[in-house]
């Protein structure tokens, strides 16, 4: 009917600048609005000591003891002799640098040049403080002994010429020739056991090993002793906590803040050498064992509590019976963690990577709800706690999200609904149903598949059992770009593939196919041998004895984390550029095979313009032909066709630590990178502009609304993949009022009973956006949701700015005007 | 008989009935509201909508045109309305968007597979399918209707109504079988403000709202409200009397404030626009007709759809 429509109320969304202002001012208690604001106000820099210490042992030590005790006694000596922060305030204690916003370095695995040095310094956009003395410290010192042996110097060696040349062209990226395996997960373990049970464990490992029948005795008695000196390592930072924390107690005035820093004292006497007994204490133990792992390397993701809510539960319920602890105070502890996270930025990256990832986000990813691990429902209170905790701090560090199964209640999904509809991207949703699916087709028992999550961005593992390493992003639209130029790279003006053909000779689709499944297959072939050597390369070199001691079994199999040690190890390579990959071979199959509207050589010679003076064709590219997103199945079987080879060439593919590769499908912010790598792709997409992010459809491709972008996604099979991004856009009118969190709800229940893996939302108006990009001084606490993470609008660059303004915006009403 | 013509088929329709529906929006209508805000839905034949701000007069319509109904002149398109025959051949060739048909047919079995697509969403929701228009209810073809209205409700899907009551009863009887709720405008109570502003009498509107209220019906009221057109308090009393003494109690009364956004169609169709007479009610005035229906008993009152 024609009527007339209402005006929606959207006075939730509060992404206005006035009420951004407020922002400075969050938190439950008057002491978490002054830790955050510090937190916040405190200008990232680079911290030294890490290197100096590390460089003084190595000079000391190295040729002379094993290379996994080495690795050990350099947390050992770091963690004895590093500068200790205690803030005022604080109630959770320890800090990765000196002081809050510090970013230590790691130069055994990649040398920060001096250059490098000054680019992170003078950089407009997250950039990090070097002073001169740092500078002075990373020529004479760091830099000289560093340079030829940092691990990324061994693997770019190690690299064959074609590797080199498909890394340069944008073929795919390395994970690991800046930062250590990681994208992983704590299980429960360090809840119920303190370091010197570890260590008790570990020496009986010893004590067992078979000299006699095991010929690989040698080399775990060694990974072992060095997991016994990093247990040694953590309980001597907590031992230098207790300390401090007395001696300040003793000279403190202020009776309150007396008591307090008695009790971090206390706590510090248990953990984390003891389990935990209190809520606080599990909190402070998860944070010692944090920093344990992000200061033995750099691990990919940073490291996560795990299944939080499902850890502190005994706790909670222990303290609050108890009387000693109540909701308000439970909030705060959690909120204390969350400043923690927040104090930490991402180890600063170089080159390559530093384009393709922008940001001080370090991917700790925190997931509430779920199952447990008998298969109920695993909300609880501290669930609750932990979405309270989510809003009041308005974060985009660490990244919170939540997990809905099934059996997850209506009240806990809409009330994540409510604080999604706030527009500033958390939380993202992931389906259990769906994550459980994916573990146990990869092979693992139920209840290691119930205590899984969500890290990093999307990438689903085992939590506490599994080391699930992604390698790479890879550039599939640009494989397409290959087979269309006879496997030369057009932008780069280089001999790239193997010759399959000019794009003029292919007389039906199904000869453009088999020239760009040979394109595809062969990048994936050259990017898998390079994996398999930097594997090896770290499993020898760089071995991790403090993540293995938190990751079941390395301690049983003697086995270090980087070399096999855990239960399940599995690869993952990434694929990027789904949409555009579809919409590129449907452009190419509807208008030139199926409907002739125009020949090949039209299509390459519009390319080749960038579509100037082709206007004709590019509007039937772009605008006339059938699109990913739209639950049409012309273009949605193409992406299946494409999804099932980059999958079923890779799956089942061994790597070197026992385990197999696996894909994902997700592009953090690479898909920027990828799309300024090519030309003109037959789907009308530009030069250099970004190609389709995670599994959404290209920008702008989908226009039949919401469902039919999730109808679309849901027929690649999620399953079968370790984790998918997509990301929804609405504007605060089409999610207004009670009915719009209800259709909201409805929605991610729909996708997931589909078995869609995750889905997150950026609830914002085009227009603010627009705003926001030209007076970022006015919308500093702006945060968007970018791709498996947030962050603030204002560190993003131009160019990702716009691509989020172009994502296409969800804004239904009944008759397409409400 | 004449295939009903369907132009638009909207998914996630949220404003439209419970949940998240798709909506299918059936063309042609015999009242004529002043503020309508889909003119193109009005007329029973297919048209074509022109985007005049889009078009850079590239000419590739001239040459598509099988009837000459577009011609360049002085650097501008001409558009001869009267030449068009709405048969697209134009559409792919337009470089800016700017041309659209408004009227396409579809079969039941087309029309079912659409509706199905979003069928895991209705679920989810509660949603469904609702037909709106135009008028689905005065369609030609009403075996139509009732056929598709039949096998949605074979497939488990809830099935709404959005009509403005001008039609005979008997195309009522056809469907309520397979109905869950129907959408009902009220546009004024009164007689002669009615066929001011919508072109037609409401004396059987109002006798269908009765017996479907009487047969059981779910029934939405709702009331489009214009400020300068139908929005007097007098009339609203009276359409509130006119309820109780009728025993119509609607699920649910939905006040649709006005707005000009459909303004721009008119152009794109060649027809008139009456914006002078008709303006937005101030949000107050929408909260005190909320509050007059609460005060005399009316319960779910909704300012929106």
């Amino acid at each position: 009917m024609a009527n007339a429509a209402n005006q929606q109320d959207t006075s939730f969304n509060v992404n206005t600048p006035e009420r951004l202002l407020k922002d400075n001012e969050r938190g439950c208690t008057e002491r978490i609005k002054r830790l955050r604001r510090i937190s916040h106000a405190t200008q990232p820099h680079i911290d030294m000591e890490r290197a100096k210490i590390e460089t003084e042992v190595y000079k000391q030590y190295e040729g002379s003891v094993s290379i996994p005790v080495l690795r050990a006694m350099v947390l050992k000596e770091y963690f004895s002799k590093k500068t200790l922060y205690l803030g005022d305030d604080e109630l959770i204690v320890g800090e990765k640098g000196k002081d809050p916003q510090c970013s230590p370095t790691f130069p055994e695995l990649c040398c920060h040049t001096i250059e490098d040095m000054h680019i992170m310094n003078d950089r407009k956009l997250v950039n990090f403080t070097v002073t001169q003395e740092d500078l002075e410290l990373q020529e004479k010192v760091i830099i000289p002994y560093w340079k030829d042996r940092a691990v990324r110097e061994h693997l770019l060696k190690a690299m064959t010429q074609e590797w080199r040349d498909c890394y340069e062209v944008g073929m795919f990226t390395e994970f690991m020739e800046q930062r250590g395996p990681g994208h992983t997960a704590g299980g429960k373990n360090f809840y119920i056991k303190g370091y010197l049970d570890y260590k008790a464990e570990i020496e009986e490992a010893i004590q067992n090993l078979d000299y006699f029948n095991d010929p690989d005795a040698y080399d775990k008695e060694q990974e072992l002793r060095a997991m016994a000196i990093d247990c040694d390592a953590v309980c001597i930072l907590g031992q230098r906590y207790h300390d401090l924390a007395l001696e300040m107690a003793a000279k403190c005035e202020d009776p309150q803040r007396k008591a307090e820093l008695e009790q971090i004292a206390a706590n510090c006497a248990v953990v984390p050498a003891h389990k935990p007994e209190t809520y606080w204490q599990a909190l402070q133990m998860y944070w010692f064992t944090h920093l344990g792992v992000t200061l033995e390397l750099n691990p990919w993701d940073a490291f996560t509590p795990g299944r939080l809510d499902q850890h502190l539960i005994p706790f909670y319920e222990k303290d609050i019976a108890a009387g000693t602890l109540d909701d308000t105070r439970a909030l705060e502890l959690l909120e204390c963690l969350w400043v923690k996270l927040f104090n930490s930025p991402a180890p600063v990256k170089v080159g390559v990577t530093l384009k393709e990832s922008g940001t001080y986000v370090d991917f700790a990813n925190i997931n509430s709800g779920g199952l447990k691990e008998d298969g109920s429902d695993g909300v609880n209170a501290v669930s609750y706690l932990i979405l309270d905790c989510m809003e009041d701090m308005r974060q985009n560090q660490p990244n919170s999200n939540v997990q809905i199964s099934k059996k997850t209640p209506e009240k806990f999904l809409r009330r994540a609904c409510e604080i999604a509809r706030q527009g500033w991207g958390q939380p993202a949703f992931y389906n259990t149903d769906e994550l459980i699916q994916e573990l146990l087709l990869a092979g693992k028992s139920i209840v290691d598949a119930r205590n899984s999550g969500c890290s990093g961005c999307v990438e689903t593992g085992a939590w506490g059992t599994e080391a699930y390493i992604l390698t790479g992003y890879l550039n599939i639209p640009k494989c397409l770009e290959l087979a269309l130029y006879d496997g030369y790279d057009p932008m780069f003006k280089k001999q790239i593939g193997p010759h399959t053909g000019k794009a003029e000779d292919f007389k039906s689709y199904d000869e453009l196919w088999t020239a760009f499944k040979t394109q595809l297959e062969h990048i994936i072939d050259v990017k898998m041998r390079g994996n398999l050597v930097i594997e090896k390369i770290y499993a020898e070199m760089m071995p991790a004895p403090f993540l293995s001691i938190c990751t079941d079994d390395c301690i049983k199999k003697g086995k270090d984390y980087n070399a096999g040690g855990a239960r399940y190890n599995t690869s993952y390579i990434q694929g990027v550029g789904i949409g555009t990959i579809s919409d590129c071979l449907s452009a190419i199959k509807y208008n030139v095979f199926d409907e002739k509207k125009f020949t090949m050589a039209e299509l390459i010679a519009a390319m080749n313009d960038d579509f100037k003076g082709h206007e004709i064709i590019h509007n039937l590219v772009k605008n006339k032909t059938p699109k990913y997103g739209n639950d049409d199945d012309y273009a949605d079987s193409i992406m299946q066709t494409v999804f099932n080879e980059y999958k079923d060439y890779i799956t089942g593919r061994p790597n070197i630590r026992g385990g197999q590769y696996h894909v994902d499908m997700l592009p953090t912010t690479c898909h920027v990178y990828f799309g300024d790598v090519m030309i003109a792709s037959p789907n009308g997409r530009l030069a250099h502009m970004p190609l389709s992010e995670g599994i959404s459809p290209e920008k702008g491709a989908d226009i039949n609304g919401p469902t039919a972008v999730i109808k679309s996604c849901s027929k690649m099979d999620h399953c079968s993949t370790g984790g998918t991004l997509l990301n929804q856009k609405f504007t605060p009118s089409a999610l207004a009022g009670e009915e719009g969190i209800a259709n909201l709800a409805a929605l991610i229940r729909s996708y997931f009973a589909m078995d869609g893996h995750h889905v997150q939302f950026n609830v914002i108006d085009r227009e603010t956006l627009i705003d926001a990009q030209k007076r970022p001084d006015e919308y500093k606490e702006l945060i968007v949701r970018v791709a498996g993470y947030s962050d603030y609008f204002r560190n993003l660059d131009s160019k990702l700015q716009g691509e989020i303004i172009e994502r296409t915006e969800q804004s239904f009403g009944g008759c397409g005007c409400c | 008989m004449e295939t009903p013509l369907v132009f638009n088929i909207q998914k996630y329709s949220i404003h439209d009935g419970d949940g998240i529906r798709t909506t299918i929006f059936f063309k042609g209508c015999p009242l004529r509201c002043q503020w309508c805000h889909n003119p193109e839905s009005q007329r029973f034949e297919k048209e074509l909508i022109l985007h005049r701000h889009k078009c850079t007069a590239c000419g590739m319509c001239v040459k598509k045109c099988p009837n000459g109904a577009n011609e360049i002149a002085d650097g501008k398109l001409v558009f001869h309305r009267d030449r068009c025959t709405a048969c697209g051949r134009c559409i792919d060739w337009c470089m800016t968007e700017t041309r659209e048909i408004a009227g396409k047919e579809y079969t039941v079995d087309e029309l079912l597979k659409e509706a199905k697509k979003d069928l895991p969403f209705y679920e989810q929701s509660g949603g469904g399918v609702t037909l709106s228009g135009g008028e689905v209810m005065a369609v030609h073809d009403m075996d139509f209707v009732a056929e598709l209205c039949r096998r949605l409700k074979r497939e488990g899907i809830s099935v709404f109504i959005d009509t403005s009551g001008f039609a005979p009863y008997e195309h009522f009887e056809r469907v309520l079988p397979y109905v869950d709720a129907f959408l009902y405008d009220i546009k004024s109570i009164d007689p002669d403000e009615h066929r001011a502003d919508v072109g037609v009498d409401n004396t059987l509107i109002l006798a269908n709202l009765i017996r479907l209220a009487r047969d059981g019906a779910k029934l939405y009221l709702r009331l489009p409200i214009v400020e300068g057109k139908n929005d007097e308090t007098e009339h609203i009393v009276q359409l509130m009397d006119f309820l109780r003494e009728n025993h119509i109690e609607p699920f649910r009364i939905n006040l649709l404030p006005y707005h000009d956004i459909g303004k721009g169609k008119y152009a794109g169709l060649d027809r008139p626009y009456d914006e002078e007479s008709m303006r937005v009610p101030p949000k107050e005035r929408m909260e005190e007709l909320k509050t007059m229906f609460e005060a005399h008993g009316f319960h779910n009152i909704k300012i929106g759809g």
